[in-house]
């Protein structure tokens, strides 16, 4: 097995041409493509934020003018969001790694898969014309009458391209489902499948049931704009808050589209590196349906002082709470995993703990906020602003960078700088806290969001925040660097450097087009991890020099 | 001062404190376990970080261990839900005889009127110790009726009224803030809330004001838009009857029945067919050329009309005009401090 293995290409050096990427049906490929793209747009939303929060180092407003300002915040949400957020770890770690997790040589419909690439491409780059050129200035939600009637007609091209990329989406959470159902390998059971499995199954369930919702929102906005049929303009007749209902139908759920992945991602690595079967298997597992399902039924927390009525208020309140449970149970669960085990602090699993700390303090935040006492005072101030900050970028995007150091080794075939990578989750996590902590502050003294300017007694906080914001921008442009670096400079991996369990670590890194060479089966319970067992020194994780020879010769 | 640096707003109603006191109880709960959390992290982390000398033998199993933490949360939730819940019943449930202002939010301004027709501009007065309720729409798109120092904020919708109250107990000069993005000036879109001794308020108010209280000034309007025409005060008009409509259940053509509170009142000017009176035909043209403020101004005349058979409509007593009048002189003549506590 291992001479074929030395005789096949891997799927980067398979074929070299441009059109060898453009028309990819490697789901691996696919996630390149997606990796490449969503660091785009990440770095474009991340720019906005760094400017407008220079804004906001001062009460007045000097730096830019409202209009930008507000243009600035509407970018970074929409394009955070929608395609960064929400896209991240399915299109890129899921695409990959999800076919390798069950033992399938690529996913259901492959073709689907590219496809959905080029979907997202077309909704980001028409999202972009439209705020760029077009100054979209409602805020990533798009709220009427303010985006149906008073914003400028960009707004349409915007929603258009958000429109668009929900496509995408759908077409990733269709492949999912119906390759984990078809394409397990024999003996792969339902409970033998890996956690990241599970989120992802969650997820596409919520892509496929919730999307469709803010697509024919976004319809009903052009058709209200494009031919004045009253649906959400009071003015002719229609409703603003059947906007929001429908809105935070599909964009409460979305929370779970883009924290779910990242609990999977966290599951995989700490069990991982604490050398564990993850404690509570099955309830992680069967929690993440749950807050699926659950999250559906809870948008009215977003509507407390709407004008919805306080009896809808009480019922919703009631709900989320509820939700929170489940969440709490997980942290839980991933402490416990710890206790007897033999821990190494890797820099992915300095993620995986910095996103518990922040996960932590996000999902206990989020309790001030389904509290409807508290909601009142801070809805729509910072305090929410932090809240899903420590949830978003806290909790998914510290599971994205953890699954990136992770899994590099397998997609790329080499290992990452280790110091680099634990000095750049520090600087990260530093940095996070600096920037978001002082807003739980603000929010509660009052300053409400998208606020160009404010009165004078924030401003010390705010300073705060835009000096963090500038450590968080360095530690993510740390990665990116060593990240690229080892592209070229980093030692080569072995096939299984952490010595994890899980398929896609029996196969090469990186793996040949085919990825198994013969149908794996599967005969060992899932994460079968021997707490007496350490993690390899680094020195085996990669491939010595001589072997490293043998193993380039085509 | 408004623009000293602190950490904690200022509590100037009586909601505030309760909304404090729930807080900090869910800060505590979230201290203790961000705490418990991270200690156990770092410290299982240290204990049996790769290579140590702990014991790893028989690690516990899941079941009795999930069902006390998923207990103690849920326990934990449901004292949240409930106690967050009666606090907002409280800031839901306005006060009887509360004193009435009408709010109009419009990019970018906070247009407010007294009951006795003294108009402001992003400025709102009102007196310590009294409850004080909005009605408030906007003009044009969503705004928010945002006070942090009374812990309450409210959505101002276009089309239809919404409410909002509160009762300051401290004198002084607060933020009032837009709380929902409404276009470029959102951050413009700020005013100050000045709680005055009820003396001073009085004397403030009895200042000169050339304007019409809002249900005068609907009277007014009502004649001058031959309303009257259709609408007598006694049956037999083309249309129904508007006294002492107001507050009570209308039936409908085709059955069920509406309580004609302030929104449907308006809705009934705005757009007549939207729903028809039982009895009645489709014939009452719509008014697009009214205004919010003019449609504000036929809703409080129509609410001021009092049961059938009350006679004089129009002037009834409603508003907070009487306490002021009956206040004394001011001889003390307290101008409102601009700090709310002393600290
Ligand atoms: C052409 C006659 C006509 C004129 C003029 C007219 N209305 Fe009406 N109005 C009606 C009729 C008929 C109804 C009952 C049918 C309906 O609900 O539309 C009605 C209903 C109402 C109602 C609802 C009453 C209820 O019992 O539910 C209100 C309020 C009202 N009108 C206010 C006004 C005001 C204010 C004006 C002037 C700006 C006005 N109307 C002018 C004919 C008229
Ligand atoms: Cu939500
Ligand atoms: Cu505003």
């Amino acid at each position: 097995m291992i001479d074929v293995a030395r005789k096949e290409r891997n799927y980067v050096d398979a074929d070299y041409s441009v059109w060898s990427w453009f028309l990819t049906t490697d789901h691996k490929r696919v996630a390149i493509l997606y990796l490449i793209s969503i660091t785009v747009f990440f770095m474009l939303g991340g720019a906005a934020a760094v400017l407008f929060r220079l804004e906001l180092m001062t009460p007045q407003p000097d730096f830019v003018i409202p209009e930008t300002y507000n243009k600035l915040f509407t970018l970074h949400g929409i394009l955070m969001v929608f395609f960064y957020l929400i896209p991240s770890i399915p299109a890129v770690l899921g695409n990959f790694l999800l076919p390798l997790m069950i033992g399938a040589k690529d996913v259901a419909f492959p073709k689907l898969n590219l496809a959905s690439w080029y979907v997202y491409m077309v909704g980001g780059v028409l999202t972009v014309a439209a705020i760029v050129f077009g100054g979209v200035d409602t805020g990533w939600t798009f709220y009427t009458p303010y985006s149906s009637t008073y914003g400028n007609s960009a707004v349409l091209l915007a929603g258009l391209g958000v429109f668009v990329v929900g496509f995408s989406s759908i077409l990733t959470g269709i492949n999912f489902l119906a390759t984990i159902h078809t394409m397990r390998a024999p003996g792969l059971t339902w409970f033998r499948l890996p956690l990241f499995v599970w989120a992802h199954y969650a997820t596409s369930l919520i892509i496929i049931l919730g999307t469709p919702v803010v697509s024919i929102t976004v319809l009903l906005v052009a058709v209200e704009r494009l031919f004045g049929v009253g649906i959400f303009d009071p003015t002719l007749g229609g409703d603003p808050l059947l906007f929001q209902h429908l809105f935070w139908f599909y964009s409460h759920p979305a929370v779970y589209i883009m924290i779910l992945p990242s609990m999977g991602v966290i599951s995989e690595i700490i069990a991982c590196f604490a050398r564990k079967k993850v404690f509570g298997y099955h309830f992680i597992a069967f929690s993440s349906l749950a807050i699926a399902l659950l999250g559906f039924l809870v948008w009215g927390h977003h509507m407390y002082v709407s004008g919805q009525s306080m009896y809808a208020g009480f019922v919703f309140s009631f709900l989320t709470m509820l939700v929170g449970v489940p969440s709490a149970i997980k942290v839980f669960n991933w402490t416990a995993t710890l206790y007897k085990g033999q821990v190494s602090w890797t820099t992915p699993m300095m993620y995986a703990l910095g996103f518990i700390g922040l996960f932590t303090i996000g999902g206990l935040t989020g309790l001030f906020l389904a509290t409807l006492g508290i909601d009142v005072h801070v809805h729509d101030t910072y305090f929410v602003v932090a809240h899903f900050h420590y949830i978003m970028v806290g909790g998914a995007s510290m599971g994205y960078l953890g699954g990136l150091h992770f899994w590099w080794p397998k997609m790329t075939g080499k290992m990452y700088p280790e110091t680099w990578g634990r000095f750049s989750a520090i600087v990260v996590f530093v940095g996070f806290n600096l920037t978001f902590f002082p807003q739980f502050l603000l929010g509660y003294m009052g300053m409400p969001r998208r606020y160009h300017m404010y009165p004078e007694e924030f401003q010390v906080l705010n300073v705060m925040s835009t000096a963090g914001a500038s450590i968080m921008g360095v530690g993510y442009l740390l990665p990116l660097g060593y990240l690229l670096w080892s592209l070229w400079y980093g030692k080569n991996a072995t096939s299984n450097p952490w010595d994890a369990r899980g398929l896609e670590w029996t196969i090469e890194s990186p793996p040949t087009p085919h990825n198994f060479h013969e149908k794996p089966v599967v005969t060992t319970e899932v994460y079968d991890y021997d707490p007496e067992q350490p993690l390899p020194p680094p020195s085996e994780r990669v491939v010595s020099p001589a072997e490293s020879e043998t193993e380039t010769v085509q | 001062m408004l623009g000293e640096f602190r950490l904690w707003p200022r509590a100037a109603s009586t909601v505030a404190e309760k909304v404090d006191t729930l807080y900090l109880f869910e800060v505590a709960v979230t201290v203790f376990f961000t705490i418990l959390i991270c200690a156990l992290v770092i410290g299982m982390g240290v204990i049996y970080r790769k290579g140590s000398r702990a014991a790893r033998a028989n690690p516990p199993t899941s079941k009795w261990l999930e069902a006390i933490w998923a207990t103690v949360p849920l326990v934990l939730v449901m004292v949240m839900f409930a106690w967050g819940a009666a606090v907002f019943y409280e800031i839901k449930t306005v006060p009887d005889g509360a004193m009435k202002i009408d709010v109009v939010g419009k990019q970018w301004m906070w247009k407010l009127q007294h009951a006795n027709g003294k108009r402001e501009i992003n400025e709102l007065h009102v007196p310590v110790g009294r409850p004080v309720v909005l009605r408030m729409i906007s003009d044009d798109v969503i705004h928010d009726f945002y006070v942090p120092a009374f812990r309450v904020k409210q959505d101002v919708v276009p089309g239809r009224y919404s409410q909002l109250w509160f009762e300051a107990t401290e004198p002084g000069t607060y933020h009032l803030f837009c709380a929902e993005y409404c276009g470029t000036e959102h951050a413009q879109m700020i005013g100050k809330v000045v709680v005055m001794e009820e003396r001073a308020f009085a004397e403030w108010l009895s200042g000169t004001s050339s304007d019409d209280p809002p249900a005068v000034a609907g009277e007014k309007l009502f004649e001058r838009m031959r309303c009257g025409t259709c609408h007598k005060q006694g049956p037999g008009g083309r249309g129904p009857s508007l006294v002492g409509i107001a507050g009570k259940p209308v039936p409908l053509k085709g059955g069920g029945s509406v309580l004609a509170d302030a929104n449907y009142i308006r809705e009934s000017i705005v757009r007549p067919q939207a729903r028809i009176v039982a009895g009645y035909q489709p014939l009452m043209p719509a008014y697009p050329q009214l205004t919010t403020e003019e449609l504000n101004q036929l809703v409080a005349y129509i609410e001021s009309l009092g049961a059938p058979g009350d006679g004089d409509a129009g002037r009834s007593d409603t508003g907070p005009s009487t306490p002021v009048e009956d206040a004394t002189p001011p001889d003390e003549n307290e101008a409102p401090s601009t700090e709310g506590e002393n600290e």
